[in-house]
């Protein structure tokens, strides 16, 4: 079965039509990469699988193993294993970092008929955790991405992703704003989660970052729709073409 | 007494002028309490017209007197002990039941050098000037509340640290009403810091859900030079009691004060905090968090009064409002011409939880000294959805996360309490207060 199916997806926020009928698979173990110009809906498509409110579906279908996602709330999509690592990750003060992970993955856990995890297991594996993703355990004293750096705030949200243990991972630019070194040990923190069971839908601008994240498949997005499916060659061409074909392709 | 009942208006503030003038009065109070049931006689309670009232209309809350409590029997002690808010801080407790102190229920032993604790009644058997302590402070203004408590002053609690002693065991005065049938209570705390010295008092007031009891109390608290003191308070009362309580304060030079208040309780509650600053370069932080749900109605008003230079006050309030509740914040700021240097910043914030709550904000500045600086600020919002969805986003489910941001948001007001074991308790009781959330 499809870990991740979409079909026909339409959505629209402020009465304006994104998702045009929108078309994607992604089977367990794979890796597809969605690359587009601005504003071609990208994000759309995953605040409408993640669950936003702002967004209206108003067509189409999206199902994770099976389920209808469009009708779970968005904690019970993340406890079913869909994770969205956002684009631009909010601040919220207040809210001590450990304190939110340590909800957040409990929540989950409970939700899957796991037990919940005792302090000291929870604190030994979030240090494992952000050592891998060379996040400083002094940056986890503060609240949720208060004053962290763009990059600190991208690395957080694969920390939250490895703390969660997902199914379908959903990362809208995680690169952009990365440095390089931190792009290599994202894109290590990604590759060290593939499995077979788990699947990848990575939005990214650029061909850099899927030299080390390597997709199966690529996908070229305008307009609210897939317009084009490919090798990760698709993504060189597109690197070296921009997107002028594609731009009334819809 | 003719002309007198002639003024009153209405049957509430008619049976207070019987009740009170009824009442039998010790020597040393008599004319003390004479004189404020004059002056309330004449005066009466005040309702929305009068500006400092326009929120919290007292006429119209209350319609009647329930009879004056008649102190605490053994009923009323054993369920008072049952009465569990903030008993594991580590505190000398001090016991009222229904106004009346309880010996059994207090620690007055053992205390710590240079702090004495005296009931009102054996402090002024001693020294019977300390009346005038008692009608001071706030003389120039007539606030129904002070002149009710005064009118029926009769127990109450004097507590006075001597000059430098360090008291570091908290002190904790509980307000305890009990029953099941409505009461009026009223209650006196005096608290003298002498100079250089510190303490750390907490007060609480707890009664029955369901008995329309109406307390009464006034706090009154001197800081001297040098001094430093922590007050905390947690109103807790039963959900159909009408709570009326003054803290009023004066801090002297170079003093350090800090004062958080949780508000939780009755079905209408108004916390009036007249504080002066008495002595230069003092510095005071009055914060508070207010959670409200159904149709409960609590007004907070600050009256800060810089007289003297170079004092430093912040003011922090966070109000969460549930279903039809509704808030009251009105925080004046006086900076008096002498008080140059003045450094003063207000803030009240609400969280509107419910579609139907209401927040009344009303910060003001009255700025007579030219070299200061002073900011209020007031805001009024729901819970942010994208906050909520990254919490959700994450598994967190939706009451779960609402609590989280909730949490954080009076967080900040609690987190000013100094005293790790009080502020863990109180943080515990608005816990209990988030997870009561339907
Ligand atoms: N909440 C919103 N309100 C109004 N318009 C929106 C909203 N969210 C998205 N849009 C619009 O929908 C379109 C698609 O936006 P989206 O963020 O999905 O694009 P994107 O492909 O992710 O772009 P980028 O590459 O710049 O991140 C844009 O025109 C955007 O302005
Ligand atoms: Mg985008």
């Amino acid at each position: 079965m499809a870990l991740l199916e979409v079909k026909n997806l339409q959505a629209r926020v402020e009465e304006k039509d994104i998702l045009r009928g929108l078309n994607l698979t992604v089977n367990p173990g794979e890796v597809h990469a969605i690359m587009g110009p601005n504003g071609s809906g990208k994000s759309t498509l995953s605040y409408v699988l993640a669950g936003k409110s702002d967004y209206e579906v108003t067509g189409g279908s999206a199902t994770l193993e099976g389920e209808d996602l469009l009708e779970l709330e968005p904690d019970e999509r993340a406890a079913r294993g869909l994770f969205l690592a956002f684009q631009y990750p909010i601040e919220i003060p207040g809210v001590a970092s450990m304190t939110f992970l340590r909800t957040a993955v409990n929540a989950v856990r409970k939700k899957r008929g796991d037990e919940e995890l005792s302090t000291p297991d929870f604190l030994r594996l979030v240090r494992e955790k952000a050592k891998e993703l060379n996040i400083d355990q002094n940056m986890l004293k503060r609240p949720v991405n208060v004053g962290f750096s763009g990059g600190e705030k991208k690395r957080n949200e694969i920390l939250q992703m490895a703390m969660l243990e997902p199914k379908m991972c959903v990362l809208d630019e995680t690169d952009s704003g990365l440095d390089i070194d931190a792009l290599k040990i994202v894109a290590d923190g990604v590759n060290r989660l593939r499995a077979k069971n788990r699947g990848f839908l990575v939005i990214t601008h650029y061909q850099r970052l899927l030299d080390h994240i390597v997709p199966d498949v690529v996908h070229v997005m305008a307009k609210g729709k897939i317009v084009r499916t490919g090798g990760p060659e698709l993504a060189h061409e597109l690197e070296a073409k921009g997107y002028a074909a594609y731009d009334n392709a819809a | 007494m003719n002309a007198e009942v002639k003024m009153m208006r209405t049957a509430a503030e008619a049976a207070y002028a019987d009740a009170l003038t009824a009442l039998p009065a010790p020597e040393a109070i008599r004319s003390l309490r004479e004189k404020a049931l004059r002056l309330f006689a004449e005066k009466g309670l005040p309702h929305r017209r009068v500006e400092e009232w326009k929120y919290t209309d007292l006429r119209a809350l209350i319609r009647e007197m329930p009879p004056l409590a008649k102190g605490a029997d053994g009923a009323a002690i054993a369920e008072a002990k049952k009465n569990s808010v903030l008993t594991n801080i580590g505190a000398r407790e001090i016991t009222f039941v229904n106004g009346a102190f309880v010996a059994e229920l207090s620690n007055l032993k053992g205390l710590e050098k240079g702090l004495s604790i005296t009931t009102l009644a054996d402090a002024l058997a001693k020294d019977a000037s300390l009346v005038t302590l008692l009608a001071k402070i706030n003389p120039n203004k007539y606030d129904a509340v002070f002149a009710l408590n005064t009118a029926a002053l009769n127990e109450g609690i004097l507590i006075e640290v001597a000059p430098g002693a360090q008291i570091t065991q908290p002190i904790h005065v509980r307000h305890i009403v009990t029953g099941t049938s409505p009461v009026s209570v009223f209650g006196r705390a005096v608290v003298k810091v002498g100079a250089k010295a510190q303490a750390t008092l907490v007060q609480s007031h707890v009664g029955p859900d369901t008995v329309a009891y109406q307390t009464n109390t006034v706090l009154q608290l001197s800081v001297a030079d040098d001094a430093e003191l922590d007050v905390v308070r947690v109103q807790a009362e039963g959900d159909k009691a009408i709570h009326l309580s003054m803290m009023i304060g004066a801090i002297g030079n170079e003093s350090r004060f800090r004062s958080f208040a949780l508000t939780t309780g009755g079905a209408a509650s108004r916390h009036t905090v007249p504080f002066a600053y008495a002595g230069r370069n003092a510095r005071a932080t009055i914060a508070g968090a207010t959670l409200l749900r159904g149709k409960q109605h609590a007004d907070t008003t600050l009256e800060i009064d810089h007289a003297m230079p170079g004092g430093e006050s912040r003011e922090l309030y966070k109000t969460v409002l549930d279903d039809e509740a509704n808030g009251v914040f009105q925080g004046l700021i006086i900076v008096r011409p002498d008080a140059q240097k003045t450094d003063g910043r207000m803030m009240s914030a609400a969280l509107l939880l419910g579609d139907n709550a209401e927040m009344d904000n009303k910060p003001e500045l009255e700025i007579f000294a030219d070299d200061v600086q002073c900011a209020h600020g007031a805001t009024t919002g729901a819970l942010d959805d994208d906050l909520l969805f990254y919490l959700r986003a994450r598994g967190i489910p939706k009451k779960e996360a609402e609590s989280l941001l909730i949490q954080s948001f009076f967080g900040e007001a609690v987190e000013t309490i100094e005293n790790a074991k009080i502020r863990d308790a109180v943080m515990n009781l608005a816990g209990g207060w988030l997870a009561a959330r339907s």
